[in-house]
């Protein structure tokens, strides 16, 4: 039996869908998911007002929403320039990893007395942590040829378990009863909130901003055409001059710096302290954030909000409804799976069978 | 005798543009037929009708003498037409066997190999079945490539451009297979513009140009030189009567040396000059060192800072940028991907060279515009507008863009690989007009084309490309196509005699 539609090629890629796909795979993201609710039992409308409906209803929901997605931003932001390049950064968990190191490092020097002036240095150093640790890749890449994918995944495990060997180790609190952490850090090292009740932290609106100057490098700026050049048509780069080289390390450079604030941010601001599991994945949720925004960084506002929604409705799914943690995961890759489906229809278009030409 | 292929008046047109116009060939058992024409000549469309990947829009195939429709690719190989492509389609970390019995289903994976044994055996393809394709080299591989046409035992085997990627050994071996498969009754169809070696393999040789079938010769009684005449055309050349006072050296090259990746694009010892107000051509069959030519002198390769002087000053170490701030520019034969981006608007492609048109790192997207504006309106570029993508343009439309683009930027020496490759007849004109009077203004132009006619028309002198080397330039009225032809096959006089 022949199947009686046939995926036929579109003439040009359709602009519209191009758009219209991510919110299409948002939308199909939660129908499934309320499929999902109603196979476990769960009344599906109930499932979704927890998972979408409460995080949203209150002040608060909004700012912790904001709070999830700065790190989810930052990260989402520098991979889109990465993957503009054509430079596969898949290790922005482990330059997060890096930069929450760096960064905590410095807070824990902090004492009570400490000059509000060492925050922008736990930021710096954070940045510095986080690019320090995308330059191995880019130099492996660079010097060997190195498969940037593997290298940079591979460096993620490595980053965790140096994290974990310093939180063991030398980090750990001297008081804290053997416990795999570092001390709380000091007030003076946190990051300021900037909405009285919240947990909200000035990394909001730095993400924000950060989004907004990425916009301008990528339509703005010589280097942000040059990797746009590099990622498109790399013998175009070579014949208008453009160094490979310094668009590989430009992109890696700027990712890992991003990734490595977005990890100070999470350890001096929601977490307080160096913990072994500073980060949910948020390096690996944010290749997905990349491409829900269509590599747009400010596409990749809207689409970091969608992800942080779904890690909040997925622990309130866990304490409201007694369902599994593992439900962000799984609306993650549902997200995933329906954006890659509806992509598909940005090149190719649906028709009945029997209206195809004839052709082999 | 009944042909085993007999092709009608195949005919095919894409777009306005006939690929093959009303060509009727036939191929006898046992017989090697080589398909000689330059590139765009049809050779390629008229195999992809053979073997089922493209419908001709009119004309007949007969295998031994009984009518068939040839639908697709697996059509073909049912009626024992098996072809080997140019690039090689193998999974590099699968083993031989496996490859191999991914495109033969009736052969269960088990006993494969055997067969793969006898096979090699039988026609000089020694192969280990069991070894990982990534540790073949170039000519093993292609060998992976014709077992897997012959496993279906086919009464036809078309091979396209076989000996490009090989070396002279492996095309000794190529030919005493293809030899042998011959003597076994199999129908062989050589595509190539090697003349020398379809003089070697091929008893008979269909020549091509422009889509139709204008010869069919027996090389052997051909000299190269014949062949390259038939193969170009016999139209007596059109010389533009100029009145050029060529001035002062604007570029030399001097033992210019280049080894390619593959060891195959050598460019040796090279030299030449050309002078402002002059245009000179170079003439050859592609992939005799053309590219590597072009990319030596564009800077996208550098080398020895000696061997490319721009004004005097050594600049052959020097990237693409630095050798367009001294008056340099480029124009290269492929359009999409390498002198523009297609996905990219016309704006954003003026900034690929645009080197005036950022400041500190700051793209300067009014001045870009405007750049870009003028070049539409200067050179008369069918499009919507600056915001329009390149990918939009027709050939000839982003031919005339990107050669604006750089003509725009008043170049003191313009370096232009195929100005109108591709290009409809309209536009062809408007780009060689342009250059002419280019060269009016005091420019150094030099013009890589494989259109003779082309080439006369523009040079005021001209060189050969062949095997990497370069003929004496003579004055263009002072050489016949014929002689052309002889030197395309790397037989020129020495500098000696060409000044005597």
């Amino acid at each position: 039996m022949r199947w009686p539609l046939a995926l036929v090629p579109r003439a040009q890629p359709s602009l519209p869908l191009t758009w219209l796909s991510p919110v299409a795979a948002a939308v199909l993201t939660l129908l499934a998911g309320a499929l999902l609710f109603f196979l476990m039992g769960k009344d599906p409308v109930q499932g979704l007002r927890v998972f979408v409906v409460e995080p949203l209803a209150t002040q608060r929901g909004w700012s912790e929403l904001a709070l999830k997605a700065t790190p989810l931003m930052l990260c989402a932001v520098g991979l889109t320039l990465c993957f503009r390049a054509n430079v596969w950064n898949i290790g922005a968990e482990g330059q997060l990893i890096a930069g929450a190191i760096a960064g905590g490092s410095i807070a824990l020097l902090a004492t009570s007395r400490t000059s509000p002036a060492i925050l922008p240095l736990i930021l710096f150093c954070a940045a510095l942590g986080g690019a320090g640790w995308a330059a191995i890749t880019a130099w492996l890449r660079d010097r060997f040829n190195a498969n940037e994918i593997l290298v940079s995944l591979m460096l993620v495990y490595v980053a965790q378990l140096l994290l974990s060997w310093l939180v063991h180790g030398v980090l750990r609190d001297p008081q804290g009863f053997g416990f795999p952490q570092s001390k709380l850090f000091e007030s003076t090292a946190r990051m300021p909130v900037i909405l009285a009740g919240t947990r909200l932290t000035i990394g909001f609106p730095v993400a924000l901003a950060t989004a907004a100057l990425a916009w301008w490098v990528l339509a703005r700026s010589l280097i942000g055409f040059q990797l746009k050049v590099a990622g498109l048509a790399p013998r175009a780069a070579r014949y208008a001059g453009f160094s490979s080289r310094r668009v590989l390390w430009f992109v890696l450079l700027l990712s890992g710096a991003l990734a490595g604030v977005a990890g100070a941010l999470e350890a001096t601001g929601p977490v307080g302290q160096l913990t072994p599991s500073i980060s949910p994945g948020y390096g690996f949720a944010a290749i997905i954030v990349a491409f829900v925004g269509r590599l747009h960084p400010l596409g990749a506002i809207a689409a970091s909000l969608l992800m942080a929604l779904f890690y909040i409705g997925g622990e309130l799914a866990q304490s409201r409804l007694g369902l599994p943690s593992a439900l962000t995961g799984v609306y993650q890759g549902l997200l995933l799976f329906f954006l890659l489906t509806c992509d598909t229809f940005i090149a190719y278009r649906l028709q009945w069978r029997r209206n195809v030409p004839a052709r082999a | 005798m009944t042909p085993r292929l007999a092709l009608t008046g195949i005919t095919k047109h894409y777009g306005d543009v006939a690929a093959n116009a009303d060509v009727t060939l036939a191929v006898m058992p046992g017989e090697i037929l080589a398909v000689l024409g330059e590139n765009g000549a049809g050779k390629s469309t008229l195999m992809k009708v053979v073997y089922g990947v493209a419908r001709p829009d009119a004309g007949t195939i007969a295998i031994d003498g009984a009518a068939v429709e040839v639908t697709s690719p697996a059509r073909a190989r049912a009626l024992g037409i098996a072809m080997v492509f140019q690039h090689f389609a193998l999974f590099d970390t699968l083993a031989v066997g496996e490859n191999i019995a991914l495109g033969a289903p009736e052969y269960p994976l088990a006993t494969i190999d055997g067969r793969i044994v006898e096979l090699s055996r039988r026609y000089g393809l020694e192969l280990d079945p069991r070894r990982t394709v990534h540790d073949l080299s170039v000519g093993e591989r292609q060998r992976v490539e014709i077992l897997r046409a012959l496993m279906s035992n086919p009464r036809i085997l078309i091979l396209d451009e076989p000996t490009s990627v090989l070396t002279p050994q492996a095309v000794d071996r190529l030919f005493g297979t293809l030899r042998q498969l011959a003597a076994d009754g199999v129908s062989i169809v050589f595509i190539s513009h090697k003349l020398d070696e379809i003089r070697r393999l091929a008893t008979r040789c269909a020549v091509m140009r422009g889509g139709r079938l204008v010869a069919t010769v027996d090389p052997r009684a051909e000299t190269e030189a014949g062949l390259a005449r038939l193969m170009l055309g016999a139209d007596p050349p059109t010389i533009a009567a100029h009145d050029s006072a060529p001035g002062d050296v604007a570029l030399e090259v001097a033992g210019l040396t280049v080894r390619g990746p593959e060891r195959r694009h050598w460019l040796h010892e090279l030299a030449f000059t050309v002078r402002r107000g002059e245009i000179v051509g170079i003439a050859g069959v592609s992939g005799n060192g053309q590219s590597a030519l072009m990319a030596s002198l564009a800077g996208e390769w550098t080398g020895r800072a000696e061997a490319v002087r721009l004004f005097g000053d050594a600049v052959g170490d020097l990237g693409p940028s630095a050798r367009r701030a001294r008056g340099l520019r480029y124009v290269p034969e492929e359009r999409l991907g390498h002198g523009a981006v297609p996905e990219l608007s016309l704006l954003d492609n003026v900034l690929l060279t645009g080197d005036a048109l950022h400041r500190r790192g700051v793209l300067r997207r009014d001045e870009a515009r405007e750049y870009a504006e003028g070049v539409i309106r200067g050179f008369d570029v069918r499009t919507a507008g600056p915001q329009a993508r390149a990918a939009a343009l027709s050939g000839g439309n982003l031919q005339r863009f990107i050669v604006g683009r750089e003509m725009h930027a008043r170049p003191r020496v313009l370096v232009v690989d195929q100005p109108t490759w591709g290009v409809d007849v309209g536009a062809a004109a408007a780009i060689r007009n342009a250059l002419i009077a280019l060269r009016g203004d005091g420019c150094a132009i030099l013009v890589v084309s494989e259109e003779i006619d082309e080439l006369y028309q523009l040079s005021d002198r001209l060189m050969v490309i062949s095997k990497g080397r370069l003929s004496p330039a003579v004055r263009a009225r002072d050489v016949s196509v014929d002689e052309l032809g002889r030197w395309m096959a790397g037989l020129w006089p020495s500098v000696a005699e060409a000044r005597a």
